[in-house]
């Protein structure tokens, strides 16, 4: 196969970002096209039906099913309220009356002769749907939803948790090499997204959420403190739905690694400006990364100069990173890229390239076991 | 579809569209034999930016093409069919997994009855089964029901009730499905299809129930008397629904449809259906296994009965961490014959999570992967073992000796004694730079007893082979002995313990050469005997041996019966495995590691100088 290296994440200063936002179910679109949205502002909503709650009428009330219908004080589609009486039978020559009464709010959707069910649809539960980014609603989908467009800064994360959300751009580390712990955090950090360097240590976590930062963004995050911070052990990398109170990303992988310099400093000089992030990762058929936008104004209309996935390959003098053992996190470019297959120290054969790293030194290593650092 | 006569086939295409790679095979007839000329592969274009599958159809077979210098596709881009001279092909076949497979519910009135047949049916059809529903899993309907509308599957089978028996559970279970009103996964512009196989009484009860909210197909019960099965219908049904609604749905199938000369199948399904043919044909138990990145595949034999078992997070890559997660740092790390740092051990495998298509480089990161592969399989086989059963809920004469060993549900048919095959596949077991490392996790993760050969698929063309299985049997299985099969040997495993290391074992083999090997070995011990391929025909050398167990060892014919036999051998040769059954690896550390080793070193696993540096 052509390209048997994992492409980077992107990272880039200027793009022109699209959402779509669409709803579960159809509903109401409430923004029309060419409309400026808030990260906050509703743009569609809908009635999720309500909960179901089957009440066996035939058992209350001891009565075969096909008779449930003739006992019944309410038909289908009237309303009930909790408590309120919905079936009653007399037996022993009218002198016992039994009643069943309903458990909750709601409408009779079915009477059952056959089970002797009676269905109660709760009252519907309103869903909306927000824009997420500051932008302009470039196209709406008639009863679904919109999508809204921005120029902004875009930052690809690795790995996430949590859902979506924004704030201030916050530097709290010096540098990209420095790690984020809790002293750095303090109440200034209030509503922020704050902006760690190599590793996120637990207790920065702790201390992020205790002041009520929006999110954090580091390089790296040890396994065993996410284990603790979600109190389980994540099995399989689809997230996005916790709810921690902050959405955290991580730039590079598990572990102490330094954010890329250009991911830092491309943070660096966005400080203060307002970010929409959001943690949601899954990491299957379909891959979603987590992200970082950064909206700026800019005509959403005009098309970008570059195209914007620009299939580039491994060449000499790309820039890359190692993403696996003995070299994890080491940069480096490509110096070499023999074409036949080579014996590894763990005896497979594979294709590989052959890498000088920062400090000069040159290593040979799998082809898929690196990421190109994207322009 | 075409008419096919077999005799006329002499050249077949196959592929298999992966969530990642579509795979393309050719066939071609030699003389009176089928045999494999040529594999192709490219990514799978299922997703954006490209949304077509054929287009990595294409591609892969385009890799064919250049390969073989045969002529496949037509300035069209069509495949050109049949085939005169050095163009073409007369078969052409496909299965898919892309896009996430067929992702089924199941629902049933009893989970230990007709939910558990409902279950074995969608499985054995090559789907994922996202949840059993039953009448009594303890869920209030409710909460039921609000599953169900959760999940978006892309099909859902409903079965309950024996013919003739009570209809008010299996209606009731419609009623839950009516009102949670489930949509399908894929698409907006059509209704869930939904199969109902159970009680004949209540077809017209469901009927009326549901036919307003989805699109529903009724066929026979897939229990109709509590002391059988009858999943063919239900099977058929699920295939026939899988190509006209979810694959239709999907990017580029509804092309790719009228080129195959058959129906495209399930992956799985069409694994499924090759094991099944070669056990019945060699009238033997068989196991086979695909380890992929996100899931672990089981498919068994035995007593003539066919199971599958899916264990979603169990994988290499993508569901790694689950492994680890599920098996516990101890027990992977029992197989590893060094120290790890837990902190970074755990960091390793989250970033092999994150970055699925990385492959080890060091010796090291060599022999933690298939540690972790060991467990991966030793779990699935667990949960293989729990769902292969007899039927669960039929009445069982009991003699009094049964009274001490009363189990719960339906005794699992597996048994590790009749095994006689396993054949292993996915990247980790087809991959490993040695095939002794693939024998090796076969063994240490499902340690057969016994005799039991084992294999590998060299480049999983068992999907292929599978369709291909249903046209045209010969050619299936031809492919399937010569080139689809590693022959990694036999293991020759007696059951039973001992407290020291005695010899259990006295084994006498007469190569095909007449040479005789004699031996014996201790208990605890590991021994490889090389035994490899025929050289003309690539097949397994046979060599007959007289295994002697000691008395309280078994090797099938009973505690320390003599057993004489003809065995083959492979790219691996013969293995004893004397370290007993049930097994223990040493408590203290010290002893595992030196013991760990020893079996290493034995059986040729890794290279003893990378084993004593680290």
């Amino acid at each position: 196969m052509g390209h048997a290296y994992t492409p980077g994440l992107k990272v880039t200063e200027k793009i022109l970002v699209r959402k779509k936002r669409i709803l579960p179910l159809k509903g109401e679109v409430l923004v029309r096209v060419g409309d400026r949205v808030g990260s906050e502002t509703v743009v569609a909503r809908t009635h999720l039906p309500g909960a179901v709650e089957p009440i066996n009428v035939a058992n209350i009330l001891g009565l075969p099913p096909e008779d449930v219908i003739h006992q019944m004080l309410k038909k289908e589609g009237d309303r009930v309220k909790e408590g309120e009486v919905i079936a009653k039978s007399k037996s022993f020559f009218g002198l016992f009356t039994s009643e069943c009464k309903c458990k909750s709010e709601g409408t009779i959707e079915n009477i059952s002769s056959i089970t002797g069910q009676v269905l109660i649809r709760g009252n519907p539960q309103p869903v909306e749907i927000k824009a997420y980014l500051n932008g302009e609603v470039v196209e709406v989908f008639p009863e679904e939803g919109v999508a809204v467009s921005t120029w902004g800064s875009f930052i690809q994360g690795i790995f996430g948790i949590g859902g979506e959300t924004h704030g201030k751009i916050k530097m709290v580390s010096q540098n990209n090499t420095s790690v984020l712990t809790e002293k750095e955090i303090d109440k200034d950090c209030k509503g922020c997204v704050i902006v760690g360097g190599s590793l996120v240590t637990a207790d920065a976590i702790k201390k992020a959420i205790a002041v009520g930062a929006k999110g954090v963004v580091g390089g790296g995050f040890g396994d065993r403190e996410l284990r603790d911070f979600l109190g389980y052990d994540l099995g399989v990398a689809i997230t996005g739905s916790e709810d921690l109170g902050i959405t955290l990303v991580i730039t590079e992988g598990f572990g102490q690694i330094n954010m890329a310099e250009r991911t830092f400093e491309l943070l660096k000089s966005k400080e203060g400006q307002e970010a929409c992030i959001n943690g949601a990762t899954q990491i299957r058929a379909g891959v979603i990364r987590p992200e970082l936008v950064i909206p700026f104004d800019g005509d959403v209309h005009k098309k970008e100069e570059k195209e914007e996935f620009e299939n580039i390959g491994l060449e000499i003098g790309k820039p890359i990173r190692v993403i696996r053992e003995p070299y994890f996190g080491k940069l480096g470019k490509v110096v070499g890229l023999p074409a036949p297959l080579q014996k590894l120290e763990s005896e497979s054969s594979a294709r590989v390239l052959e890498v000088e790293f920062v400090d000069q030194t040159r290593a040979i290593i799998p082809r898929a076991n690196v990421e190109l650092i994207e322009d | 579809m075409k008419e096919i006569k077999p005799d006329e086939i002499n050249v077949i295409l196959a592929t298999d569209c992966g969530s990642t790679t579509t795979k393309a095979i050719l066939i071609e007839r030699k003389g009176d034999e089928y045999r494999l000329i040529v594999r192709g592969e490219a990514p799978t274009t299922v997703e954006t930016p490209f949304e077509d599958v054929t287009m990595g159809v294409l591609n892969a077979v385009g890799e064919v093409e250049e390969l073989t210098g045969r002529k496949l596709l037509d300035e069209k881009g069509r495949i050109i069919s049949p085939a005169k001279g050095n163009e073409g092909t007369d078969l052409y076949i496909s299965t898919s997994s892309a896009g996430g497979g067929l992702q089924m519910m199941v629902a049933g009135v009893v989970r230990s009855m007709t939910a558990e047949s409902a279950e074995r049916a969608a499985l054995g059809a090559g789907a994922i089964v996202m949840d059993v529903i039953a009448s009594n899993d303890k869920r209030l309907p409710h909460q039921q029901i609000e599953r169900i509308r959760h999940l978006r599957p892309d099909m859902i089978l409903l079965s309950g009730g024996i013919d003739g028996g009570t209809t008010t559970h299996v209606v009731e279970l419609a009623e839950l499905i009516s009102a949670a009103d489930p949509k399908p996964r894929l698409g907006t512009g059509y209704r869930l299809p939904v199969i109902y196989a159970g009680n004949k009484d209540a077809r017209d009860f469901v009927s009326n129930t549901l036919n307003e909210k989805v699109d529903l197909d009724i066929v026979d019960n897939i229990r109709p008397v509590l002391e059988r099965e009858n999943l063919m219908p239900a099977r058929e049904k699920i295939h026939d629904l899988f190509m006209e609604h979810v694959m239709a749905q999907a990017p580029g199938y509804k092309k790719l449809m009228t080129w195959t000369d058959a129906p495209i199948m399930p992956t799985p399904g069409a694994v499924g259906l090759i094991i099944k043919t070669i056990a019945d044909m060699e009238k033997i138990e068989a196991v086979g296994v695909d380890i992929g990145g996100a899931t672990t595949d089981i498919f068994s034999v035995f007593q003539g009965t066919f199971n599958r078992t899916v264990s979603a997070n169990l994988g290499m890559s993508y569901s790694v961490s689950n492994v680890f997660a599920e098996a516990g740092l101890e027990n992977v790390m029992r197989w590893v014959p060094f120290h790890m740092d837990e902190r970074n051990l755990r960091n390793r495998v989250k970033n092999k999570m994150i970055r699925p298509t990385t492959i080890p480089q060091t010796m090291e990161e060599l022999i933690f992967e298939q540690a972790i592969a060991k467990e991966a399989l030793r779990l699935a086989f667990i949960q293989h073992k729990s769902f292969a059963t007899v039927l669960k809920g039929i009445q069982q004469q009991r003699t009094i000796a049964d009274a001490f060993d009363q189990t719960a549900g339906g005794l699992t048919l597996v048994n590790m004694m009749s095994l006689e095959m396993l054949v292993g596949s996915g990247g980790v077991l087809s991959h490993a730079p040695r095939r002794q490392q693939a024998a090796m996790m076969l063994i240490d993760g499902f340690l057969p007893e016994g005799i039991t050969r084992l294999a590998v698929d060299s480049i999983f063309m068992m999907p292929q082979l599978g369709v291909l299985s249903t046209l045209h049997a010969k050619a299936a299985t031809q492919v399937f002995e010569k080139d689809c099969l590693i022959h990694l040997g036999t293991c020759i495993a007696p059951v039973g313990e001992l407290k020291e290391p005695r010899d259990i074992l006295k084994y006498q083999f007469e190569m095909p050469n007449g040479e005789k090997i004699e031996g014996t070995i201790k208990f605890g011990e590991m021994k490889r005997i090389p035994l490899g391929l025929d050289e003309k025909t690539g097949l397994p050398l046979i060599c007959n041996a007289i295994l002697d167990p000691l008395k309280g060892f078994d090797l099938g014919d009973g505690k320390g019966n003599k057993v004489e036999r003809d065995i083959s051998g492979g790219v691996t040769g013969i293995v004893i495995d004397a370290r007993g059954r049930p097994f223990h690896l040493p408590e203290d550390n010290k002893a595992r590691v030196e013991k760990l080793k020893e079996w290493m070193i034995a059986l040729d696993i890794y290279p003893k100088e990378s084993l004593e540096r680290l």
